[in-house]
């Protein structure tokens, strides 16, 4: 239908017409609003779908690029590409955006506003995963700050305005300290060809994997130690996490499905994307700090989440936690040998991004459980629940679903990744490893603790409790959706391993190489 | 022989000046503007025919004849070297003269428009108003073509005399009259202090003329050097140039209102209407930056001392920058934040000549040209996001009579358009991508961080500029946190503004968007990359003549 190498841009700038669409329309008639939004959100996944006909699964490295002269005189090109890695956080943006789409539904206020932002959002998280040029990666990256930022801060909680300017300056730091790795890149940077310093990340990755490599080796930790910090933030690895407790709590259920569905993603997937290709060696020496860090994610982030008494706290903390079995994941590079590829390290990435995917779905789908009851009861505190079996049984039901998937029962999403990402961090370090896996039981405990104290029990004591009637069509189709994408994706992970494996083992292979030359 | 040559002077004469004219036809256009408005006045034309339209016709024809020269010639509209001097060498008509001609002058246009819109001044101030407008754009477009420390000094003087009377423009309020004084007392101070150091350099070198000062230091150095290594501080002379040098600078810092010769920049903004607010903080600063490229352009001359001097003003830019934003955040009127964020981005724009110093100094003109470029590129998005806050607050004050930050409380729900706008210019002040802010800050920034190869302190300059940004950040949000988020007070004024209004606030900020996304961006600063080229490397005197060769193909 559409000629392959506009179908990129169109995905990226579909929600942004859209929003000019919506500029146009009058504020009063807030269904054609809603409605019109929706079929953008609906158009961008139907977009993004056919992607996949026209990729092919053997080849590993980019498909459907485009370039063009963006700044010439700086060699910035509008680049864009999509190979294993970026589709299916591709689309995984377009499928929660869509679903959190419908989930808006519950927003009254100033809705006109609130889709605009929110489709422009959209577009700036699906040009980070597109991007395949460093400025112009940079540049989406920070697009979608404005828009989450107005999110939280006009349509959240209580305390929207601290949580917004905490997530603010939070992503700000961060990518100020990624704009410096972007200068130190730049200006060490040289086309093959006319010898101009580059921002192609394409190019970049060859230089970096040839025989002089692209930074010095203590360069590269400059340039990686700031990358990863920029990006730690985003996903958010214990220490830079405290953003995202306040933001998630006070941000409005789409936007908290977006936050932990998609943007979140972003951070793994730069690392993956820019920090990993560029500077292997720095890689391979803070492989430790990395494993580390996503350790102790894992586990500080179960023991905060057992603490909460706020139902999206607690879902909150439980990201935090399971995002550190990506940063886990990624980090054990080079195990068993630096210089070849083993499969336990292709096993490790490829289960840190199934698990941004299992994430992604699971995590949206319990932030869209904890709004359904919140819109009802207007609480979110725990110890106040009890007894929604008996008042909502099939919001239990599905809601059990949900949190199970998050728990990783094999069979669900959440499964796969924790399993690839422990095995491999196995031959990493045993007590780490071990320590990593008690983390899957201390998930066990908060979140059936969690299931025990909302849904079973007598009856619900709380207030409002009249307010708690049975799920509308549009939130069972919500939820009932986001379940069954999480058993499909349990139970058929190949069906986004089979993207992923060739182009993580050309990462792998590339970085091996480069350490095999030193 | 002299005798000859005196004579041959007298016969180039008239032809010499006709085609200086020619090349200054812009400024006379505008000076005739004013005559034109004072006359309208004593004549009583101005009764029926408003000054503004006087004005804004004065303007675009100049506009016109500076833009058409530049369509119909490109870049052969100027020369470069000893070729571009125009009335024997008082001022130079190169790429840079060209540039900032057209910038005021595109600038002028806007300011116009935004005083008709908003009704500063009414018609009975009108042709004064615009006089003293019109006769400060043409001292500023001096500046940018000065070429003799004599010129500098009257170019600076014309561009202040008539700024110091606009900010106290509003004759029956208090603060305005306040402001002006402070600004007057202030001005005239750093106004001496220049003069000085203009008469001492003036003096030592023997020569006023700019694009001779640098071969002429490295005479005076190398001679008095002679006794040994490392004496180049220790003769009078040397002594008398660098203080003239810093005398100098110090009257360009006080145009620019960088710390610490700020004071006054906080009070004149407050006090004065916004418009005039708006004018000074972008044109005055531009034509500033002009004129310290060129003076800091033949500071290489200085040889060791350049790069002693070069850390001086980076510690300056510093200071600058993140006192500028510190301050900013305590303000709770939206004119004098803004006030202390253009001396946070005066220090922005600093470090970019700072590096091109160290650049030039090193013999690196590729990346001297591309911190001029970088320069030149911020100014012109400059323009448009802080004329674009300043007009959106005039025309926010003529609805609800205030310019506190307290007032724009739940402003979105009267008048969206102009606080998106607002949140436009905002954000791109604070550098957020895919504003133009950005983009120009990157541009600045990134041939800095280049110069960190050659001195290790230029990185630390880039690192305060993103700290800062990141300071930044927290007083830009506190506006666009009372219009969007906060809700309107039951008993706020209404402050439901025109469309048209919304149209020309939607024209200033549309180029911020354009400049940040489009390719409108590599056109810009190719433009000001040719620009920053020409001026960077000035052909030696036998090579004057054959520029095709030392220019850039297009």
């Amino acid at each position: 239908m559409f000629e392959q190498p506009f179908l990129p841009t169109l995905i990226i700038f579909a929600p942004t017409l859209g929003a000019l669409a919506l500029v146009l329309m009058p504020k009063d008639n807030e269904d054609s609003l809603r409605y019109t939004a929706l079929a953008v959100t609906v158009a961008t996944f139907l977009l993004t779908l056919m992607l996949l006909p026209g990729y092919d699964i053997s080849n590993p490295g980019m498909q459907f690029e485009v370039s063009h002269e963006w700044i010439p005189n700086w060699n910035i090109n509008y680049q864009l590409g999509l190979d294993g890695i970026s589709l299916p956080l591709v689309l995984l943006t377009s499928f929660i955006s869509l679903w959190a789409m419908v989930a808006s539904w519950s927003i009254t206020k100033q809705i006109k506003g609130y889709l605009i932002l929110f489709l422009l959002l959209e577009t700036g998280m699906l040009g980070v995963f597109m991007a395949t040029d460093f400025f112009l990666f940079y540049v989406f990256w920070e697009v979608m700050l404005l828009p989450m930022y107005f999110l939280i801060g006009i349509w959240g909680g209580p305390r929207k305005e601290y949580a917004a300017i905490k997530f603010f300056l939070y992503t700000l730091f961060g990518s100020v300290l990624m704009l410096v790795a972007l200068l130190m890149i730049y200006f060490n940077s040289h086309h093959p060809e006319s010898n101009e310093h580059i921002f192609d990340l394409l190019l970049l990755t060859d230089a970096a994997q040839g025989n002089e490599g692209l930074l010095n080796p203590v360069m590269q930790q400059w340039a990686f130690w700031l990358l990863f910090i920029g990006f730690a933030i985003k996903i958010p690895s214990v220490p830079f996490h405290t953003w995202l407790p306040d933001a998630h709590v006070e941000a409005p259920t789409p936007i908290s499905m977006i936050l932990a569905g998609v943007l979140l993603k972003m951070g793994g997937y730069g690392i993956l994307r820019i920090a990993f290709p560029l500077c292997p060696v720095a890689v391979f020496d803070g492989s430790t700090v990395l494993v580390a860090i996503g350790v102790i994610s894992i586990i500080y982030g179960a023991f905060a989440a057992m603490a909460q008494t706020d139902f999206k706290r607690l879902v909150a903390y439980s990201s935090v936690s399971h995002m550190g079995y990506v940063v886990l994941g990624i980090g054990v590079v080079g195990v068993v040998s630096a210089d070849t590829a083993s499969d336990y390290w292709k096993m490790g990435i490829n289960g840190a991004m199934f698990q941004m995917l299992g994430h992604g779905v699971s995590s949206a789908g319990m932030f869209f459980m904890v709004g359904v009851v919140y819109d009802r009861v207007h609480h979110r505190n725990l110890n106040e629940f009890g007894g929604l079996a008996g008042k909502m049984p099939l919001y239990t039901g599905l809601s059990a679903g949900i949190f199970f998937a998050g728990l990783g029962l094999p069979g669900m999403c959440g499964f796969i990744g924790e399993v690839f990402v422990v095995l491999s961090a196995w031959q990493f370090s045993k007590i780490l490893a071990i320590i990593a896996a008690s983390g899957v039981i201390l998930t066990a405990g908060y979140i059936l603790w969690t299931l025990q104290r909302v849904y079973l029990g007598a009856e619900y004591k709380g207030p409002h409790e009249e307010a708690l009637t049975p799920m509308l069509a549009r939130e069972r189709i919500v939820a009932g959706v986001l379940l069954v994408f999480a058993i499909i994706l349990g139970v058929f992970p190949n069906l986004m391993f089979q993207y992923m494996i060739p182009s993580i083992q050309k990462l792998t292979d590339g970085m091996a190489g480069q350490m095999a030359g030193l | 022989m002299l005798a000859n040559s005196i004579n041959q002077l007298i016969t180039d004469l008239p032809t010499q000046i006709g085609s200086d004219v020619t090349a200054f036809l812009s400024e006379l256009v505008l000076c005739g503007t004013v005559v034109a408005l004072l006359l309208g006045r004593l004549l009583g034309i101005d009764r029926k025919m408003p000054g503004h339209w006087i004005a804004m016709a004065g303007t675009l024809i100049a506009f016109g004849i500076a833009f058409g020269n530049v369509y119909a010639n490109g870049p052969d509209a100027y020369q470069v070297g000893e070729d571009a001097q125009l009335f024997s060498g008082l001022l130079v008509n190169d790429g840079l003269t060209v540039f900032f001609r057209l910038f005021l002058l595109v600038f002028l246009v806007l300011v116009i428009a935004l005083t008709v819109l908003s009704g500063i001044p009414d018609n009975e101030d009108g042709p004064d108003f615009y006089t003293l407008l019109i006769g400060a754009t043409i001292g500023m477009m001096l500046m940018a073509s000065a070429n003799h420390l004599l010129m500098l000094f009257l170019a600076v003087e014309m561009a202040s005399v008539p700024s110091y009377v606009m900010v106290g423009f509003l004759k029956g309020k208090r603060l305005s009259s306040e402001a002006a004084l402070k600004y007057v007392v202030y001005g005239a101070g750093a106004a001496g202090v220049m003069l000085y150091g203009t008469s001492l350099v003036a003096g030592m070198l023997g020569t006023g003329q700019l694009h001779l000062v640098a071969e002429k230091l490295g005479e005076l150095l190398s001679s008095s050097s002679e006794g040994g290594v490392g004496t180049a501080m220790s003769t009078a002379a040397v002594r008398t140039i660098v203080l003239g040098v810093m005398m100098i600078l110090v009257g360009l810092a006080f145009k620019l209102s960088l710390v610490p010769f700020h004071f006054w920049c906080p009070d004149a903004f407050e006090g004065a209407p916004a418009e005039v607010g708006g004018f000074l903080s972008v044109a005055s600063k531009a034509a500033a930056f002009a004129l310290l490229i060129r003076v800091v352009h033949q500071l290489t001359g200085l040889e060791d001392l350049a790069v002693p001097l070069a850390i001086g003003l980076g510690v300056i830019a510093v200071v600058s920058s993140t006192f500028g934003n510190l301050a900013a955040y305590f303000q709770t009127n939206v004119k004098r934040m803004l006030a202390y964020s253009t001396i946070a981005h005066a220090g922005y724009m600093l470090t970019g000549v700072v590096a091109m110093l160290v650049a030039l100094e090193d013999g690196n003109q590729m990346l001297a040209t591309d911190c001029v470029e970088g320069v030149l590129f911020y100014l012109s998005v400059y323009l448009f996001m802080n004329l674009g806050a300043f007009a959106i607050v005039a025309l926010i004050r003529n609805r609800t009579y205030s310019e506190e930050i307290a007032d724009y409380r739940g402003l979105k729900s009267e008048c969206p358009w102009l606080c998106v706008m607002m949140a436009v210019c905002l954000f791109s002040l604070v550098g957020l991508p895919p504003l133009g802010g950005f983009v120009a800050k990157f541009f600045v920034l990134a041939p800095v961080w280049e110069a960190a190869s050659i001195h290790w302190s230029m990185g630390v300059l880039v690192g305060f500029a993103l700290l800062n940004t990141v300071f930044s950040l927290f007083y830009y949000l506190k506006v666009p946190v009372a219009m969007f988020i906060a809700d309107r007070p039951e008993d706020a004024r209404p402050a439901r503004t025109g469309s048209t209004e919304a149209v020309f606030v939607l024209l200033l900020t549309a180029p911020i968007l354009l400049l940040g996304m489009s390719p409108l961006i590599s056109k810009l600063s190719l433009a000001a990359e040719r620009v920053a080229h020409d001026t960077i490397t000035v052909p030696d005197a036998d090579q004057a003549g054959t520029r095709t060769s030392t220019s850039p193909e297009e």
